[in-house]
């Protein structure tokens, strides 16, 4: 199916903002925006969830504190208890106080390397993959809005571009998708 | 946009748009570099390769060439591995802590100060891997599987949490470094003119795009991540500390080390900030980024952690003689008054006194001033490790096995190598990545600009 999709671009960050606010009570889908920097506040306009990645590190951090406690309770319990002046390890939880800088470590060692490797999954961003913006100047100073037409069936065309008018665009672009 | 205080001094000076902040931080990266760089670099690049030389001598015959003997077992190498992490202290405290904290400050050094850290750990981690003689063997440090009946690495001992806490604390501050100058590298891939600068920041930027549902995970990811390196900035140097506070030698069993070398840390990680960043504001034409406002916030940082280091020495002098332990209180007068006297007076100057003089608005808000305090610092902070570990044991119980310890050259050669080296790298760095988070600085330029905050309507609405 093919669908039209308007590119509008903004110099401001506050007009592309004040843009959508209108367009969305008009009844517009705004696909995505893209800009140099975040947005504030631009989310709950244009529709965009929180992200729960806080969650998935919290999830890898506990993983981390699990591993980091069966592999030391094996190492220095089970395995090998280790003899030290005459006190060896016999239990986990009496030689637990020796354990927690490492089981702290290797927490925040999970947590940050998993988060980090599926923030780098969930964005599709990772080394030789080509670069996704529609127009170079979006990492630069200036702030572009995705429409698409199959997913805005509220408005004719016409219609958005009067809208569009309305919010000060600097340059509009529109390209015919398949 | 946030709004702040008319009587806040701007962050940002001049009359500053989005695309210039790109240009200032893009171009010295476009443009050729300047001689001053090829000549900074060859000087650095010939240091850091005597030191590498002196490196392979080393691993070649054995760690005998170092000054060490049977009662100063750790001299330089440790003093260089402590002096080393602490200066690497301050990159992850900038970017993690700070923006806990919401200082919008941090936003135009963060970047060099977490470049700067982790090329100290880098150096930091040089000294126990080649201290251990068998550089290859390194890996023995990790609880693998093996044939010596599967013994395991000693999960008590505070190297082995040393070996976890550097390694981790390492890998998490350029995880954390890395995702900040993706942004940054896809605004140059998207300016770079020539194919091979393009296709290399290509794939450096990977591929990024600036969605909003990115920038909304990306602000989370680094809220996240400053969380996670907050207690893990303070956990490392704890732990290091922890490296002599665990055993028995009197002047470093004590209870007061995991905070004192903390806040030693920070105080020797911002100097060299200082001596880094005010250079590099100058080469790079970045004044209107990083100017005597950040300078004199620094410098505050210097006086309260410099003055809990201060309150620290004399607070164990004290306990020292408190404690009524004669060993305890000997090795505190001998460490002032003994053959060491002049480490520990050039220890006390530097890091008591000299810092206090941030007192003094004038002192602390004078770059020439501040950049003279730093390298005094950095002198001080080097000293203290080498008052605290070798002047600790070179007299032991017995008097019939007192030493002294007199450093090789081979002690110097690598020390000095080290410096080269991170140099070499830091000016790699000046050279091709951007020195200062400049999406990052985009978004404070409306509420802490200078034009901004000097236009009529800046406090009329919102």
């Amino acid at each position: 199916m093919s669908d039209k999709v308007i590119y509008v671009m903004y110099d401001d960050d506050g007009a592309l903002k004040d843009g959508a606010k209108k367009l969305v009570s008009k009844g517009v889908k705004i696909n995505e925006v893209f800009s140099p920097f975040p947005i504030h506040g631009i989310d709950p306009i244009i529709g965009v969830k929180n992200t729960r990645l806080g969650i998935m590190a919290f999830v890898y951090g506990l993983t981390g504190t699990t591993l980091a406690t069966i592999g030391m309770r094996y190492f220095m319990v089970v395995d090998w208890p280790m003899n030290i002046g005459g006190k060896p390890n016999f239990s986990y939880l009496e030689n637990m106080l020796a354990f927690i800088p490492i089981t702290f470590e290797f927490t925040v060692l999970c947590a940050a390397h998993g988060m980090a490797i599926t923030y780098l999954l969930r964005n599709k961003t990772l080394p030789g993959i080509p670069a996704q913006n529609p127009d170079p100047r979006t990492t630069d100073d200036k702030f572009v809005m995705e429409i698409r037409m199959s997913e805005n069936h509220s408005v004719s065309e016409e219609e958005l571009d009067g809208l569009l008018k309305d919010t000060g665009y600097i340059e509009l672009d529109k390209k015919e998708v398949k | 946009m946030q709004k702040e205080a008319a009587i806040r001094e701007p962050l940002i000076l001049g009359h500053k748009t989005y695309h210039d902040i790109t240009e200032d931080v893009c171009r010295p990266i476009e443009d050729k570099a300047p001689k001053m760089w090829y000549i900074l670099f060859g000087i650095a690049l010939v240091i850091g390769l005597y030191g590498v030389g002196a490196i392979c001598y080393l691993l070649g015959t054995g760690v005998g060439v170092w000054g060490l003997n049977k009662t100063i077992g750790w001299a330089w190498d440790i003093t260089n591995f402590v002096w080393w992490v602490g200066i690497g202290h301050a990159g992850t405290l900038i970017s993690a802590v700070l923006l806990l904290f919401r200082q919008k400050w941090r936003m135009a050094i963060n970047r060099s100060a977490e470049a700067m850290t982790i090329f100290a750990v880098f150096m930091a981690g040089t000294f126990p891997l080649i201290h251990m003689g068998r550089l290859w063997v390194g890996y023995w440090t990790l609880p693998l599987p093996n044939q010596f009946g599967s013994l395991w690495v000693n999960f008590n001992s505070p190297l082995l949490w040393d070996v976890f806490a550097i390694s981790t604390y390492l890998s998490v501050s350029l995880v954390f470094w890395y995702i900040g100058l993706i942004p940054d590298f896809a605004t140059i891939r998207d300016r770079a003119k020539k194919p091979i600068a393009k296709r290399m920041y290509s794939i450096l930027s990977f591929g990024w795009s600036g969605r909003a549902k990115h920038w909304n995970r990306f602000e989370l990811v680094s809220l996240v991540l400053a969380g996670l390196a907050t207690p893990l900035v303070f956990s490392v140097h704890s732990i290091v500390s922890f490296d002599f506070a665990t055993s028995v030698i009197p002047g470093w069993h004590t209870t007061i080390f995991p905070p004192y070398f903390v806040a030693g840390a920070v105080f020797s990680g911002f100097a060299m900030v200082q001596t880094l960043l005010l250079i590099m504001r100058k080469a790079m034409n970045l004044e209107a980024y990083i100017h005597t406002k950040h300078v004199e916030y620094m410098n505050i940082v210097i006086m309260v952690t410099g003055s809990i280091v201060g309150t620290a020495y004399i607070t164990e002098l004290f306990i020292s003689w408190y404690s009524g332990v004669e060993y305890e209180a000997y090795a505190f007068l001998n460490r002032a008054t003994g053959p060491y006297w002049w480490a520990y007076w050039s220890m006390m100057t530097c890091n008591v006194i000299s810092p206090q003089l941030m007192w003094i608005r004038k002192l602390r808000r004078s770059l020439l001033f501040t950049f003279f305090i730093s390298i005094v610092v950095n002198i001080g902070m080097w000293f203290e490790r080498y008052v605290i570990i070798v002047t600790s044991l070179h007299r032991d119980y017995l008097p019939a096995a007192w030493s002294m310890h007199f450093p090789s050259h081979i002690d110097i050669a690598v020390y000095i190598g080290t410096i080269g080296l991170f140099f070499v790298f830091f000016l790699l760095f000046a050279r091709f990545f951007p020195v200062l988070a400049l999406n990052e600085v985009k978004t404070i330029l409306k509420g802490s600009g200078q034009s901004y905050k000097e236009s009529p309507d800046y406090h009329e609405h919102h």
